[in-house]
């Protein structure tokens, strides 16, 4: 995959104060951070701490009631999902979204989507220019499949594949869209230890092709194990930050999730 | 497309238009001419219904809009016949996408709700506007089909035309959803959440493939307007918004060779059963009511997978790209 390059000590994203209420309940409370280039950032919490409802607010998904949120500067807040994607940020799901309907290959096909251009009238009559297109997006998209793996399984159904196979998957589908900013929801919940491992292992390696991530997840030995910075919310609050090794001893964190 | 579409749709076209040569039955061939239009009109149902995930039950509406804009066009201003039935294309494509952009941008089957009532209200003014629709008693006289001075004044010759533009749709739908805007319309009919995320527009797709699916039923309307040269509100009622809906379900929801399936199978059916006079209609409901409950998946992928080794493809009706399969 291609590297990106990025200045050091930019900032990739930046959340201000971003309240999200439903109903009486604050799943996020006047939320602020900001996150540099090129790093796992994980974020941790308790169940109900507001992590998924962070990711469905930054993808679009759910729009702040207030607060700003900056991708590369530019305010994002108020768009909708596509056209966050657009830009350059893109997701993958707690409970696996795959397009079950479709094989393992047609999944990373779709998510070049917002990189490709073929229209309805390309469709319809499959100009020169639509088939050269079309001819990239398979390439790229076996590509992807082989970076992860699943080249094998390219003509399976994706619903015919094994979860941890899934996740991956869906992770493909995700850089498909050739995003500056990956978020991950929980990818190794109900994965044993070896495909948790595993899965790792492929979080490390797609950092190391200079993507940023972050990380939500709930398993502490890949959090601590991967992460370059970790971001701990509670009740919809961040309680700390920091490097992971500074996390595991901070009062306020362990009080958080052992309750006492 | 893949290779095998590419050989099923020129095996399809052979049989089609060898069919006049060995049949010599005029009325059944009418029959046929009648299922090639239908089948227009099931494809574009179809792209709504499999592709956009959203069901029209005002299909007859835009097929009647085709229709009467067509012969009012023609036979009351003199318009030239194919860039009428272009114009009435177009006018149908604008009436849709104003029906779409409020009801689709919502989430729910609202357009549902918006296609029936537009149904009703297109029948009420197809009766009520008798200066310029003839009213109940139809429109007659309307001027037949022509290509550069050759007039299709029989179903023989008429056979064929007819038959080109519905092999003409098929191949274009085929092409439609073998394409990235198909992959995008098959993402978003099955996970939307997913789709959107994954940077699909999901609400311009949905209204543009009810528009396209308007268009299709016009230019049925209109062929089928300058081929039977009378019409009548009555065939243009919500009976026909099911009737198309119901071969869409018998052939498969998502499967654009179900669609052709299904459309020519509703077609002859009610033909066959005259056979048993009273009890057609009986027979018909039944036949409906069995393919339902036990294919809910319609009737084609059975048919299919008998001929097919590969369960995968058939179970997933989607024709996208030739699965090897586990």
């Amino acid at each position: 995959m291609p590297e990106k390059v990025f200045q050091q000590n930019q900032t990739i994203l930046e959340t201000r104060e971003i309240t999200m209420r439903f109903g009486g309940l604050e799943a996020l409370n006047a939320l602020s951070f900001s996150i540099a280039p090129h790093q796992i950032v994980s974020v941790i919490g308790p169940n109900g701490a507001g992590k998924t409802t962070l990711l469905n607010a930054i993808t679009g998904v759910y729009s702040p009631n207030s607060g700003e949120i900056l991708f590369r500067g530019m305010p994002i807040s108020g768009l909708k999902p596509f056209q966050i994607t657009a830009r350059g940020i893109n997701r993958t799901f707690q409970q696996v979204q795959l397009f079950s309907n479709m094989t393992v290959l047609e999944n990373v096909m779709v998510g070049m989507h917002p990189r490709t251009k073929s229209g309805f009238w390309d469709g319809l009559f499959h100009f020169a220019s639509e088939r050269r297109e079309e001819k990239k997006i398979r390439e790229k998209a076996e590509t992807l499949l082989d970076f992860f793996g699943l080249l094998p399984k390219a003509y399976w159904m994706s619903a015919h594949v094994s979860i941890a196979d899934q996740k991956r998957l869906e992770i493909a589908r995700a850089m498909a869209g050739e995003p500056e900013l990956l978020l991950l929801d929980e990818p190794v919940a109900g994965l044993n230890i070896r495909e948790t491992e595993a899965m790792g292992d492929l979080i490390i390696k797609l950092k190391q092709t200079g993507q940023t991530i972050i990380l939500v997840e709930h398993n502490m030995h890949l959090v601590m194990g991967i992460s370059d910075w970790v971001i701990v919310l509670h009740h919809g609050a961040k309680i700390g930050e920091g490097r992971p090794e500074e996390m595991q001893k901070d009062s306020r964190v362990v009080e958080a999730y052992l309750g006492t | 497309m893949g290779k095998k579409n590419k050989i099923y749709l020129l095996a399809y076209a052979l049989i089609i238009f060898l069919v006049p040569a060995i049949w010599k039955n005029n009325y059944h061939l009418m029959v046929l001419n009648i299922a090639a239009l239908n089948i227009v009109v099931v494809i574009g149902l179809n792209l709504l219904m499999g592709f956009a995930g959203q069901i029209s039950l005002g299909h007859a509406a835009f097929f009647g809009l085709g229709a009467y804009l067509s012969a009012i066009f023609t036979a009351t201003f003199g318009f030239p016949l194919w860039p009428t039935i272009i114009l009435a294309m177009v006018i149908t494509g604008m009436v849709a996408y104003a029906i779409g952009i409020p009801t689709l941008k919502l989430e729910g089957h609202y357009l549902v709700m918006a296609t029936l009532g537009f149904n009703i209200i297109i029948y009420i003014l197809m009766i009520q506007l008798d200066g310029v629709t003839g009213g109940p008693s139809g429109f007659p006289g309307i001027p037949r089909l022509q290509v550069g001075g050759f007039v299709f004044d029989s179903d023989r010759k008429i056979y064929y035309l007819l038959w080109t533009i519905s092999v003409g749709t098929l191949l274009l739908s085929l092409n439609l959803i073998h394409s990235r805007v198909g992959r995008a319309m098959a993402a978003l009919s099955h996970n939307e959440i997913a789709a959107r995320c994954a940077g699909i527009d999901t609400e311009n797709y949905k209204v543009k493939v009810f528009v396209i699916s308007a268009v299709l039923a016009s230019l049925a309307g209109s062929c089928y307007a300058h081929y039977i040269t009378f019409i009548s509100p009555g065939t243009f009622s919500f009976f026909y918004s099911i009737q198309v809906v119901t071969m869409v379900l018998i052939g498969g929801i998502g499967s654009l060779w179900g669609s052709v399936f299904g459309a020519i199978l509703l077609t002859i059916l009610p033909e066959i059963l005259h056979a048993v006079k009273e009890y057609n209609v009986l027979i018909y409901g039944i036949i409906l009511m069995v393919v339902l409950i036990f294919f809910p998946q319609g009737l084609f992928p059975v048919v299919a997978g008998i001929f097919r080794k590969r369960k995968d493809e058939a179970r997933s009706g989607m024709e996208l790209v030739p699965g090897k399969g586990p």
